[in-house]
């Protein structure tokens, strides 16, 4: 049951998104999503979802993938591009009671949908496309600045990356215990919710004591190996700026600029 | 009549994605009321998925689980009945403890079987003395037992409540040799004592070797052999191209054997392969 809950995103391919480093993809995605918000009328928003498509194309990851990331948001969509369907001005299309439907509502209703839809894809991109060491390493590069500011950055990223680490250990354990008490009879299935809750009783304190257990036996073998932290740290995989990401770099910069060029020559209809 | 019997069973993980993988092909096979099975295989054999399924924790893809000639799987809603007659004991049963105390650990699973307060008690200190835990330490925290008290007591938790049927999961793994030795020697007592049947999972040929009455081989989902455990172990080449190993007094005996002593190859202990190395030379 557990077993088919899949939170480790990342499916290793080797196209040219996968073999970016994993900085510059976090930098263009916060771009991305700037622009997306920039865009004003049609043309550039055809533009940003032509070039979503372009990115989403050269993963080679099947385009079912991308449309399951949205299975989770898709009444996050629905409900934001019904309400911005009453919100808005302009000709008036039909009237019901205090709610008006105008054809600004229409258009905002469209742009809403159509920036979420690219900016979840998008955003799957990275998590896809990046394995989540490479993605920790990637924010402890880009969040170092901060060290100045005493942000421990280096005991974030570690704890993120020994937390992404532990996440199908924990499932596994958590699958097994589950099981362990359902062969004593316990019934998790059935009752009320209270009763329900009640009944992971017996899942969740073994699998406390195993955390913590584990967590002891990890910060023992750390400590024996004289682990002290970012300091002077070397990298086995050391990250750099490759020619993929110098014109991936170019490209979106170009795409973007010709969203904001269009932006001011056409009309904005929003 | 058989106790289980398992029809062309096949079992399937994650059916449909891309992790799909099969874990059982066509499985069948009997076990009488009263046996001691052992069931042998290497890591990734379909063990673990097999016994599984025998309890209705997973339903089989293809294929039937009779219980008492009832197929399980025909009220799925009573499965929880099954699972009180068809007893497991997962591999490193300990990490499964979570109540306060260990007497009310045990007490579990014959209280979800709905059991008044004086049976659930008569159970718990028949079952606790099965295993050999004191009655002192019923009343102490699980987690203060040590890591061998720690698997007893979750082996009694499934014996309080008294299957037809035990199975257990490499319940040796783990622990040092006495202790090995006094687990085994206390399931085989369990065993001789309730008549039931026990089903032992184990890496161990010798201990397989020494108390079960059958043995089940597995090997890549398949099911390669169910016979008499000399049966079994006396095909040493066949189970050695599967990645198992006879015991390694039978494994003497067969390698003397071919030396040209005059010596039985089913010995299976080293008692008995003591004494028919004794025969043999006294004999010459």
């Amino acid at each position: 049951m557990v077993r088919e809950i899949t939170l480790g995103q990342y499916l290793p391919g080797k196209s040219p998104i996968h073999r970016m480093d994993p900085r510059s993809k976090i930098l263009l995605l916060i771009t991305y999503i700037v622009v997306i918000f920039l865009c004003k009328n049609f043309v550039s928003l055809l533009l940003m979802s032509l070039f979503s498509i372009l990115i989403i194309l050269l993963t080679g990851i099947s385009f079912l993938k991308y449309l399951k990331s949205l299975r989770m948001i898709i009444f996050v969509i629905i409900i934001t591009g019904i309400l911005n369907l009453f919100y808005g001005s302009g000709d008036v299309l039909c009237e019901l009671w205090i709610l008006k439907i105008t054809t600004g509502g229409i258009y905002n209703a469209l742009f809403v949908i159509v920036r979420i839809t690219i900016l979840m894809m998008v955003s799957a991109v990275l998590t896809y496309t990046t394995s989540p060491t490479d993605l920790t390493d990637g924010l402890e590069r880009l969040m170092k600045p901060l060290t100045i500011f005493h942000v421990k950055v280096h005991e974030i990223a570690l704890m993120m990356t020994i937390a992404l680490r532990f996440i199908p250990v924990l499932l596994e354990e958590t699958d097994k215990i589950m099981n362990a008490q359902k062969a004593r009879g316990a019934d998790m299935e059935s009752g009320n919710v209270f009763q329900r809750v009640k009944a992971l009783t017996p899942v969740l304190i073994p699998l406390f004591v195993s955390s913590f257990r584990r967590a002891n036996d990890l910060a023992m073998a750390m400590e024996c190996r004289c682990y002290n932290g970012g300091k002077n740290k070397t990298r086995m995989k050391v990250l750099r700026f490759s020619k993929i990401d110098l014109a991936a770099s170019i490209i979106s910069v170009v795409i973007f600029a010709a969203v904001i060029f269009t932006n001011t020559i056409f009309q904005p209809v929003i | 009549m058989s106790l289980i019997r398992a029809e062309n069973i096949s079992f399937v993980y994650s059916t449909g994605t891309s992790f799909e993988k099969k874990a059982l092909d066509n499985v069948s096979f009997e076990i009488e009321k009263g046996e001691f099975v052992g069931i042998i295989g290497h890591t990734g054999s379909g063990k673990s998925t097999l016994i599984q399924l025998l309890n209705g924790l997973l339903k089989p893809t293809e294929g039937n689980i009779f219980f008492d000639e009832k197929n399980i799987w025909d009220e799925p809603k009573k499965i929880r009945n099954i699972r009180f007659r068809v007893g497991m004991v997962f591999q490193y049963p300990e990490y499964q403890l979570f109540e306060e105390t260990v007497y009310k650990d045990i007490a579990f699973g014959p209280h979800n079987m709905g059991l008044d307060d004086d049976e659930t008690d008569k159970r718990i200190h028949k079952a606790a003395e099965f295993v050999g835990l004191r009655e002192d330490q019923l009343l102490v925290s699980p987690f203060e037992l040590s890591g061998g008290e720690k698997r007893r007591a979750a082996i009694a938790g499934v014996i309080a409540m008294d299957p037809d049927v035990l199975i257990l999961d490499e319940p040796t793994a783990g622990l040092d040799p006495l202790g090995r030795e006094a687990l085994l020697s206390q399931i085989v007592d369990y065993h001789r004592v309730r008549k039931n049947t026990v089903l032992l999972v184990s890496h161990s040929m010798e201990d397989i070797a020494r108390i079960a009455d059958r043995i089940l081989v597995m090997s890549h989902g398949k099911k390669i052999a169910l016979d008499t455990t000399e049966n079994v172990f006396s095909k040493g080449d066949e189970l050695e191209k599967i990645g198992l190993q006879v015991p390694q007094v039978t494994r003497i005996m067969q390698m003397l054997k071919k030396k040209g002593f005059n010596v039985d190859t089913s010995v299976l202990t080293v008692e008995q392969g003591f004494n028919e190395i004794l025969n043999c030379l006294s004999g010459v």
